[in-house]
């Protein structure tokens, strides 16, 4: 009997501590819930956006870790029952998103001219600004080498990185077909802008499959962007494919004797974008034209070693905030580093990704 | 008296496979805790790389920093997301526990009827891809939001998490119930006894290592899981993998390293206690070891 | 007078036995029912209606109505008249206005990749055009004169579809709308089904293989001795997934610690270092220690229910002692043995971030492409094809698993 006593007694207080904790967070228009990445990433967005934007409005911004993909947006607004604001999103999940009719449209003219006036249309570069999403910072797939490893000269060119014979070793590369496959043709020789061309006809694709053929025994497959830098430190492989912040960050915060290889890089963007019915929509529209303006673009570059969207903050960028380092030549957009990049083509991966992610990894398990 | 002890008359095999039974299970234990081993010094590496550096190797102490512990206790939100990740699967794994063991006692009772289709139904929770589930979860609490709130609540999260652990006890319990003589709860029963106290005087002590692994294994489910929590919990309820996970597409921070070897070092004190606290009982009721 | 038995108070024997089974029957339904329900609301319910997704497909039907209905004789053997395109025109212009011609598109598109870039370019076209349509849209995309585009638009018609069961097993419907294989290069899901559980299978004889001789040690040594060594195969347990899968990196991988050491041991020579990660290898590995604990636990809760009389007598009564051990031991641990490779087994077969990390080229499992298509390619309903596939296939697995070794022959009940 008293068992039984104590169990009700234990089981009611239990729910009544349920309860308690069921209470909802105050949900206040005050604060705005902005998901991102995490890590040293979200790090560069709160300096650089979240706090400069609350001491200017008083709003405050939660800001939420994700791991990427739409998943969790589409769950929310087919539910209706959104509780994210603004989300960090690369480039074909933007594209994807407003297709899928999961975003609110972003009106262009609500973002801020360059200081010299230019209208942001003309601002941002090519592609930056979509149906529903608004750039901010340009990253570059690249490559690069441990200078230990190659004391007689390191590679120059994306066509070393497949040269075997040349520059023996393992390479590192992402598992999945976008940028690879750019990069095989370009090292099979296709100049950069005409890469998407040869790619959209069957004969180009095989052609890139035939060129990561050439490689395939000696790759080791990465699958989360801090796996690169974690590779060559080790020794584990001789010269991988990489995001340039995070190799830019070895080099310069830690020392490391890396080297970043820019011929053919594949550069691609990470864009605002505004869940469809969010909860604080102006506040939205807000926070993203204060922080993709010029000075905000620029200060970000001060703390990741990525690439503003706005041409006018490029001049702006100033030193690495810890590091000390001119960011300038670092960036993607930098002009030595520009001349041979491939801009990812939203329209092609749009169109074709499925199909090449189950073509790639039927070639990768054959 | 153990059954892994040598008889005194052994023979020579016996003697050999008796030593060769007991290198392999020191190799299997190794190889269990070899990840540990690992990162107990990799959390001290004053690299952020997960890299044993030559200097680190001939021991130069410039080679290792408490950085990473430094970065954990700087930052709020790793205390709050251990004291977080404790509370949800604590609570999660009561419900579990208390929902599969009743469940359990039915599933293995000779007159429950359609026992395949029940036992498949409960463990489904367990099949189903973890990103359907956590999706499929969430739109049924946007549903019953206007009742109870379950998104972005504590209790959402305690729920869907409950459902992930319960396959656990159930499997377990099940399985430490099947060599349980029934005629024990019917003697039980004849004696008097009502039906709480043969439960938790008869059959609960002979069901109890199984009882305890399912709870353990609901524990870990909840403190290990974070698809659900990503789409479930809000800002307040960030957990330690959802903190882990972050990032994770510019750098792992050896912080996790520090955070890991943390909870090893409360894991071993907390274990150690109960085992301690377990033989000074034993003591007292004056019962014999083992 | 019937004969009839009876019980003390007068009712049939017959009678009172059943009706007194029939409680017992209630009895252990409504030990099972608080959690069937809650599993039920909160879990199957839900499911149910994910799962739901893979055959469900308005979107075609409900934004190209015109369209469908003009194709609706089409012979499939030459590309349709103005008529229809006059319809495809109206169709897109009025989708593209409601702004949900993006959906269309990309449904279109997982069927026949391209055809994204198709509707959305004609869909922005179309509302300056003037009649007759065919030549624009002809002009305008060549894929507009391929009968491919057309029988695509007819087959996503009906609102009830077939079509991700097809793509879950690397088939579709060709031209004439019979079903063929994907071709050779695009084949992955079958491989990736038989992958998956082939690997689960050989980590759930790893963990078997390993598990059992430590649970045996720990279920017969002293309790004060045994849970020290308990607390080893806990450790694990509060470590992350990340964390040990990150060390397990650290010590396989050839620049790592155990090549290291056998290395500097003098075993192999520094140009030999062996790849022992980024392959299934250090798939089976990983995952072998990660799912250790879930072997052992339940075989050591089985184990400590048996108890050591049973070897005692055996051996007692002449019995060999390694016969002894498995004639009658290892047969009552067998509840055990089935818990322990059921829970791993199934874990198995769902985790997928630990073969992504470590596996390289062999590194994807089926878990891992239901991911990418909830996350990035938001193709729900190809994704909850391929978790239906897994769910029955597992269940259906479980179930012959039962009629062989029996649930009443493990005394599960």
């Amino acid at each position: 009997m008293i068992t039984k006593l104590k169990i009700t007694t234990f089981v009611a207080a239990g729910a009544l501590a349920l309860g308690a904790f069921a209470a909802t967070p105050a949900s206040a228009a005050d604060s705005l819930t902005v998901v991102s990445w995490g890590g040293a990433y979200t790090k560069s967005q709160v300096e650089a956006y979240h706090k400069p934007f609350t001491k200017k409005t008083g709003i405050e911004i939660l800001s939420e870790n994700y791991s990427g993909g739409l998943a969790e947006v589409k769950a929310q607004v087919e539910a209706g029952s959104v509780k994210w604001d603004v989300v960090d999103v690369e480039l074909s999940d933007a594209i994807r998103g407003c297709d899928e009719g999961l975003l609110e449209p972003i009106d262009p003219s609500i973002l801020p001219p360059a200081p010299d006036g230019t209208p942001a249309e003309k601002d941002f570069i090519d592609g930056a600004i979509t149906d529903c999403a608004v750039a901010s910072i340009v990253w570059s797939t690249i490559y690069a080498y441990d200078k230990k490893q190659f004391k007689d000269g390191g590679p120059k060119t994306m066509a070393d990185f497949f040269d075997l014979k040349k520059f023996p070793g393992k390479r590192g590369m992402r598992k999945t077909p976008k940028a690879n496959l750019e990069m095989a043709l370009a090292a099979d020789g296709v100049p950069p802008s005409e890469v998407y061309d040869v790619l959209s006809t069957d004969a180009g694709i095989d052609r890139a499959f035939a060129k990561l053929d050439t490689i395939k025994d000696s790759v080791v497959w990465w699958e989360a962007g801090a796996q690169p830098p974690q590779l060559l430190a080790d020794g584990e492989v001789a010269m991988t494919t990489a995001y340039n912040g995070r190799i830019f960050n070895a080099i310069a915060a830690e020392g490391k004797a890396f080297e970043i290889v820019w011929d053919a890089q594949v550069f691609d963007m990470d864009l605002f974008v505004i869940v469809k019915g969010a909860p604080n929509k102006k506040a939205a529209l807000d926070f993203i034209a204060f922080a993709t303006d010029t000075q905000r673009l620029a200060d970000q570059a001060e703390w990741i070693s990525y690439g503003p969207a706005r041409k006018s903050s490029e001049p702006l960028i100033g030193k690495h905030a810890e590091a000390g380092i001119e960011m300038g030549p670092h960036m993607p957009t930098a002009a030595d580093n520009f001349k041979t990049a491939i801009q990812n083509d939203f329209e092609f991966w749009a169109d074709r990704q499925d199909e090449l992610n189950n073509r790639f990894n039927s070639w990768l398990a054959n | 008296m153990s059954q892994i002890s040598l008889p005194d008359h052994a023979g020579p095999v016996e003697t050999i496979w008796h030593y060769l039974y007991i290198f392999i299970c020191c190799l299997v234990f190794l190889f269990l805790i070899a990840p540990i081993l690992v990162i107990i010094p990799l959390s001290f590496n004053a690299e952020p790389y997960f890299t044993f550096t030559k200097q680190m190797l001939s021991l130069d102490p410039d080679a290792f920093s408490m950085r990473w512990y430094e970065d954990f206790m700087n930052k709020d939100i790793w205390r709050a997301s251990i004291g977080n990740s404790f509370f949800i699967a604590f609570c999660s794994t009561i419900l579990a526990t208390t929902l599969g063991t009743i469940a359990a006692l039915g599933l293995s009772r000779s007159e429950m009827p359609m026992k395949g289709l029940f036992m498949g139904l409960l463990i489904s929770p367990m099949i189903v891809p973890l990103v359907i589930t956590a999706a499929g979860i969430f739109f049924f609490y946007a549903t019953v939001n206007d009742y109870i709130p379950l998104t972005g609540t504590y209790l959402g999260v305690i729920l869907a998490h409950t459902v992930l652990g319960t396959p656990f006890v159930v499997i377990t319990v099940t399985a430490t119930l099947s060599g349980f003589d029934h005629s024990l709860t019917r003697a039980g029963a004849m004696l008097g006894a009502d039906p709480t106290t043969v439960f938790f005087k008869i059959i609960m002590p002979l069901i109890l290592p199984g009882v305890i692994s399912g709870a353990l294994f609901a524990f870990v489910t909840s403190f290990d899981e974070v698809v659900v929590v990503l789409f479930i919990a809000s800002v307040e309820q960030q957990t330690i993998p959802r903190q882990m996970w972050a990032g994770i597409r510019e750098s792992i921070s050896p912080t996790i390293l520090a955070v890991a070897t943390i909870l090893i070092c409360i894991s071993i004190v907390l274990l150690a206690t109960v085992e301690l606290l377990r033989r000074r009982s034993e003591r007292l009721r004056g019962m014999s070891a083992g | 007078m019937s004969e009839q038995l009876t019980t003390v108070d007068g009712r049939p024997l017959k009678q009172a036995l059943a009706s007194a089974e029939r409680t017992k029957r209630i009895r252990a339904v409504l030990l099972v029912m608080p959690l069937f329900i809650f599993i039920f609301v909160s879990f199957l319910y839900p499911i149910a209606l994910m799962l739901y997704r893979s055959v469900e497909n308005p979107l075609i039907a409900q934004h190209m109505p015109k369209t469908l209905a003009t194709l609706e004789d089409w012979d499939g053997e030459s590309i349709p008249d103005e008529e229809t395109f006059a319809a495809l025109a109206q169709d897109l212009v009025k989708a593209r206005e409601s702004r949900e011609i993006g959906k269309v598109a990309t449904r279109l598109n997982f069927e026949t990749p391209g055809l994204r870039s198709v509707i959305t370019g004609s869909a922005r076209s179309a509302g300056r055009w003037e009649p007759p349509y065919k030549e624009k849209f002809l002009d305008r995309r060549k894929e507009w004169g391929e009968l491919e585009t057309w029988a695509t638009i007819k087959r996503l018609g009906p609102t009830i579809t077939t079509v991700n069961y097809l793509a879950a097993v690397d088939r579709q419907y060709n031209v004439d709308g019979e079903v063929v294989m994907v071709g050779e290069d695009y084949r992955i899901y079958v491989d990736l089904f038989m992958r998956t559980l082939w690997m689960s299978v050989v980590v759930t004889v790893s963990c078997l293989i390993l598990g059992f001789p430590i649970a045996y040690m720990l279920a017969s040594l002293p309790l004060r001795h045994s849970n020290l060594l308990m607390i080893l195969v806990l450790l694990p347990f509060w470590t992350s997934l990340l964390v040990r899968t990150t060390s397990w990196i650290v010590l396989l991988q050839t620049q790592g610690v155990l090549n290291d050491l056998m290395v500097w041991s003098g075993i192999i020579d520094d140009a030999q270092r062996i790849q022992l990660i980024f392959n299934a290898q250090g798939t089976v590995i990983a995952m072998t220690q990660i799912l250790l604990p879930f072997m052992v636990l339940p075989l050591y809760s089985v184990m400590k229910t048996i108890p050591p009389s049973y070897l005692r007598a055996a051996e007692s009564l002449g019995a060999h002692r390694f016969l002894a051990f498995w004639r009658i031991y290892v047969p009552n641990t067998l509840p055990g043995v089935g818990a322990g490779c059921l829970l791993v087994f199934i874990l198995a077969i769902g985790y997928y971030i630990t073969p992504a990390l470590v596996g390289g080229q062999d590194g994807q499992m089926i878990s891992n492409m239901i991911a990418f298509h909830m996350q990035k390619s938001l193709n729900w309903g190809l994704a909850a094809a391929l978790g239906g596939i897994l769910l029955v296939g597992v269940i259906i697995l479980y179930w012959l698993y039962n009629k062989l070794v029996g649930i009443d022959r493990l005394k599960l009940g």
